[in-house]
């Protein structure tokens, strides 16, 4: 029996070391490939032929290609942090560890990426800062109520328990699923909710947080939004425990419903969407809380 | 445990207490400045050596009863509880205040009638005691209000030489009452006897009082004639508290009273208000918000880092008795609220100061909330929040009262630049605000384990936190960002700050990380034993979770010095401004020829985060669940 | 072949255009033209940019912006003069407050005549410039190089 469990927690141990560094290595292609995907659906849901799956890679490649121009030397630190720490939260996440460890290191991370913001010092990129601050702070609460709800669930704050439990999280927490949905499209820097980085060329912010970054210094940005998507997906793929196909299936189809969402809506303003994610996320996700809570 | 062994704590304790209060009389007595502070440096350090000797020479202790005994220390007491009321009734009626008059009045007559009729039946077997939580919190006090005492006397000496000429230099008195008040922090924590920390209690009260009240403005007496009504009200409860336990009880001790269990929650009920009200929980949250009228090393020791820390420091020795009631629930929830309130109001403020001031009182109704929920995973987190704010909020409002004075303002809104003005200053203020919320640092730690505690517990309680949370986040990036933003070019200047300044920053900057690396250590040593007993209990945070943490750590510190010092090939250009930039950094050509500078400035969402409505409603839903709390120990009155 | 070819990112400015050529370079970004076939996005930021795309001449007002923009684009970077006023300053080249072509405050690399161009000339003109830009990076990688 001893045995027994000293070979699994091995084995486990093993199992999470490698997820951990199929993500380091696989994480980015993924996570590029799913923004080429995005952007060719994107353009044929505009009516348009849309660039090659691949253009993602090419983007990024060329910004290696350029010179570097700095406002002022110290910025770029806090661009490296960003992704070291972004890359650090998918790690987490792909070993199996907790999951509120894993949020956390994510705020830390998007805290950065706001220095970042601020330290570019033009009038852009410090709304765009400002900004990207309201939408954590908009989509903050959802996504910490994802995790106490996961744990209510499975009585587990591990990722590594969760996508191994036998029962489906979202049975139980369909409230919570819906709200992490809403506050995906946050994340995922979509429209309507797209606010400080304007990734569609809205010209009144000019890039936002990334105005003042260029070369090789965005081209590490955009590696670092190639790491953010898988764990962002992960955190939907969650709600299926160990029904691993499903999970995957649904995965795809809130991406798709993200992508028609971001053609489908214009950007709103950001008192919208503050009191819109707190709303839902007090409505479904702190409601499904309280009545799982209730349930016992 | 030897009785050598026991005779060296016990004079180690009474050193710490009676030490402060020599001192204190000694600083009174000097009229010269220089040899004052000379002296200031040397009492200071004497009182942080010994609190560490005490820590870290009988750290492994579990708990000792002390039972120390002195007549005439009582006889101080006795007397030292009416000059001391007499004082308040004599300024009060100088400055025509009548409610402070009045409570003081209550209280005064309900002790002099308690110890005059029952004074021969107060024994205490033990007076004093030790454990570990009040391990903690002297080396708490030793060390951060020693060094705080340091700062003051380099503040102190620009305050009256340069920024303030108009206001009546009484550093003498000022010095008196900081040690002074030492003396009686480090009573509280010691005492076991009720009627001793009352005392004590009482003596801080009064500390803070003529604190806020230094500057002798119209301002400052208001507040601290509203702070100390307050505190006064609290003090009416405690001692109606103390009265109530000989009564039905016949015991003054608090390790008795907490052997009793459920059958003293009258007691409990009314020292946590007590306690709520120094720990300006929400209806009694306003005398802290004036307190910040006083000088920064005031707001920094009492109304930050050890004063209202005795608050919550009451609330969780009762913590285990309010576990799972009523009463506890009630009390989780006056925290609570609190919390989610004072986070939401300090975005509203711009106000350097005033942001600190609210999230002290945030932190402290996280902390109020564990205490309420009451269980040990709760009450580890409170005592690790109580360390880690204790340093970091130390840390900050030194900072700022520094940086006050260099800029003659305390506005957010003109530390512009501050990173590149004063970059030692600014990457202290970081550090500390990291501290405050960000991930691999203390405070983050502590949140993380009351969230959890709190999902086991009451999960309907976590949305407090969860939202509060979001808020604290923004209010603090946004002022990290402004430290940070650089808009145009300006020079360094960072002169003029004394040693005694400097030398408090370093320590405590160095304490922010020290005790961020060596928290596991800190948790095994003192909190667990304290909260879970002998036996070894479930961590909340297992071993691997640390080491991750502190491997953030690691990166968090490894940014610090991987700012870049030389030329790396990288072309400077100026910010982006449509093209219309002019020579210097924020300068562009507006309209007709004119050059204009842009201004950028942070969100502070008044509209709805509003001082003005937020505290209204925290103050009515909080005085209701007040109101309730007292409602639900009544029937143990009959 | 480099990667600058696959994303070549612009940055349109309108110096003293009409907007006649403004509305064709932006009939290249609709779904009739859909120039992000090939990668090509309007940035609307010069640090961000790889091809400056001016229409209309220079005047007094806006040379400094045309400078400014200029020099807030990393290298290699390409300008394409759109239209015939942006290559030579055209009808308006006598005008008392027109500088005339883009030409005399920045150098230009691609000129693209026109009133108002085509969209299928301008995108031939990004073509052109794409090689000119893919010269200019082996140039600024051999001047590494040497120093």
């Amino acid at each position: 029996m001893a045995d027994c469990y000293v070979i699994n927690r091995e084995l486990i141990a093993m199992v999470s070391i490698i997820m951990g560094l199929l993500y380091l290595v696989l994480g980015p292609l993924f996570g590029g490939l799913v923004t080429g995907l995005d952007r060719r659906i994107s353009a044929r849901m505009q009516g348009r032929f849309g660039p090659p799956i691949l253009q993602p890679f090419y983007d990024v490649l060329k910004l290696f290609e350029k010179e570097q121009i700095v406002v002022r030397r110290s910025q770029n630190v806090y661009v490296y942090f960003y992704l070291l720490f972004i890359v650090f939260t998918g790690v987490l996440f792909f070993m199996g560890e907790d999951l509120l460890l894993v949020i956390f290191s994510l705020t830390l991370a998007a805290i950065f990426f706001v220095l970042a913001g601020y330290k570019g010092g033009s009038p852009f990129s410090i709304i765009g800062a400002e900004r990207e601050l309201l939408q954590m702070m908009a989509y903050e609460p959802m996504v910490l109520m994802m995790a106490v709800g996961m744990y209510m669930a499975t009585k587990s704050f591990y990722v590594g328990d969760i996508v191994t439990s036998p029962a489906m999280p979202i049975m139980l927490l369909p409230g919570i699923f819906i709200g992490l949905t809403y506050v995906l499209t946050i994340k995922l820097r979509k429209s309507p909710f797209d606010l400080s980085t304007s990734h569609h060329g809205h010209q009144e912010l000019v890039k936002g947080i990334t105005t003042e970054y260029s070369g090789p210094a965005l081209a590490l940005i955009e590696i670092a939004h190639f790491y953010e998507v898988p764990f962002l997906v992960g955190f939907v793929f969650l709600f299926f425990g160990s029904h691993w196909l499903l999970g995957l299936l649904v995965c795809a189809a809130v991406y798709f419903l993200e992508i028609l969402i971001d053609n489908t809506f214009a950007r709103t303003k950001w008192q919208f969407m503050v009191a819109a994610s707190w709303v839902v996320a007090a409505i479904f996700g702190f409601g499904n809380i309280i009545i799982l809570s209730l349930l016992g | 445990m030897t009785l050598a062994f026991l005779i060296m704590i016990q004079n180690l304790v009474l050193f710490l207490i009676g030490f402060p209060a020599l001192a204190a009389l000694i600083l009174a007595g000097v009229p010269n400045n220089n040899f004052r502070n000379r002296l200031v440096w040397v009492f200071g350090l004497i009182i942080l050596v010994v609190s560490v000797v005490l820590v870290v020479g009988f750290g492994s202790i579990s708990s000792e009863m002390l039972s120390f005994h002195s007549k005439a220390l009582e006889k101080v007491m006795f007397y030292g509880e009416w000059v001391m009321s007499l004082l308040i009734l004599v300024l009060s009626i100088k400055h025509k205040k009548l409610a402070p008059l009045f409570l003081v009045v209550i209280q005064t007559s309900l002790l002099t009638w308690f110890e005059l009729g029952y004074g021969h039946q107060l024994e205490a077997a033990n007076n004093l005691f030790v454990d570990k939580l009040s391990l903690v919190m002297a080396l708490i006090i030793g060390v951060i209000g020693s060094l705080i005492c340091i700062y003051a006397v380099g503040y102190m000496k620009e305050f009256h030489e340069k920024q303030h000429p108009e206001i009546k230099d009484r550093r003498a008195l000022f010095f008196f009452i900081l040690f002074f008040f030492l003396s009686a922090m480090f009573g509280i924590v010691f005492s076991n006897n009720l009627m001793w920390l009352f005392f004590f209690w009482e003596v801080t009260t009064l500390s803070s009082f003529l604190l806020i009240g230094y500057k002798q403005n119209e301002e400052s007496i208001n507040n601290a004639f509203r702070a100390v009504f307050m505190n006064l009200f609290g003090g009416v409860f405690f001692a109606m508290a103390i009265i109530y336990l000989f009564l039905t009880t016949n015991t003054i001790e608090l390790n008795q009273m907490l052997g009793l269990g459920g059958l003293v929650m009258l007691p409990v009920v009314f020292l946590s208000i007590a306690g709520m009200t120094k720990a300006a929980q929400m209806p009694f949250s306003s005398w802290l918000l004036g307190a910040m009228v006083a000088p920064t090393p005031v707001s920094a020791l009492l109304h930050s880092s050890t004063m209202v820390k005795a608050g919550v420091y009451l609330l969780i020795r009762v913590a285990p008795l309010l576990g799972g009631t009523l009463a506890g629930l009630l009390v989780a929830c006056v925290g609570g609220v609190t919390f989610i309130i004072t986070s939401f109001i300090a975005i509203s403020q711009s106000d350097a100061k005033k942001v600190l001031a609210y999230s002290t009182i945030a932190n402290l109704g996280l902390i109020v909330m564990c205490s309420g929920i009451g269980t040990p995973a709760a009450i580890w987190a409170a005592i690790l929040l109580v360390i880690f704010h204790a340093i970091a909020k130390g840390l900050l409002f030194l900072s700022v009262g520094v940086v006050e004075h260099k800029l003659h303002s305390r506005d957010i809104e003109s530390m512009d630049n501050l990173i590149i003005k004063m970059p030692r200053l600014a990457w202290m203020l970081l550090v500390g605000m990291a501290g405050m919320f960000l991930a691999p640092f203390g405070m983050l730690i502590s949140k993380w384990a009351v969230l959890k505690a709190l999902v086991d517990a009451n999960p309907g309680l976590t949305v407090v936190l969860i939202y509060g949370s979001a808020a604290t986040l923004f209010f603090w990036v946004k002022w990290m960002g402004k430290i940070l933003a650089v808009v145009q070019p300006e020079k360094t200047d960072e002169t003029g700050i004394s040693r005694s300044e400097w030398t408090a920053l370093y320590a405590l900057v160095t304490a922010t990380i020290a005790v961020c690396l060596t928290f596991p250590l800190i948790s095994r040593l003192m909190i667990e034993p304290f909260v879970f007993g002998s036996s070894t209990a479930t961590t909340i945070l297992t071993r691997g979770n640390s080491l991750i943490m502190i491997i953030m750590m690691g990166f968090v510190i490894l940014f610090r010095f991987s700012l870049p010092k030389k030329d790396e090939g990288e072309r400077i250009v100026e910010t982006y401004l449509s093209g219309l930039n002019v020579d210097q950094r924020n300068a562009y050509s507006a309209p007709l020829g004119a050059t204009k500078s842009f201004i950028s400035k942070n969100y502070y969402l008044s509209k709805y985060f509003g001082e003005k409505n937020l505290s209204s409603i925290g103050v009515a839903t909080s005085w209701l669940i007040v109101m309730l709390l007292i409602g639900s120990s009544l029937p143990w009155l009959v | 072949m480099t990667y600058l070819a696959k994303s070549p990112w612009i940055i349109h400015y309108d110096a003293t255009s009409c907007n006649g050529c403004d509305i064709e370079v932006l009939a290249c970004l609709t779904p009739m033209y859909d120039v992000e076939r090939f990668g090509i996005i309007n940035t609307g930021n010069p640090k961000h940019a790889d091809i400056f795309l001016i229409t209309g001449s220079v005047n007094e007002q806006n040379v400094k912006v045309v400078e400014n923009i200029y020099n807030q684009m990393p290298n290699p970077k390409v300008v394409v003069a759109i239209g015939i006023c942006a290559t030579s300053g055209g009808i308006f080249r006598e005008c008392y407050n027109v500088l005339g072509g883009v030409d005399k405050v920045i150098p230009v690399d691609v000129y693209v005549p026109g009133c108002a161009v085509r969209p299928e000339a301008i995108i031939d003109g990004v073509v052109k410039a794409i090689g000119v830009l893919e010269e200019k990076h082996t140039q600024m990688k051999k001047g590494a190089a040497k120093s």
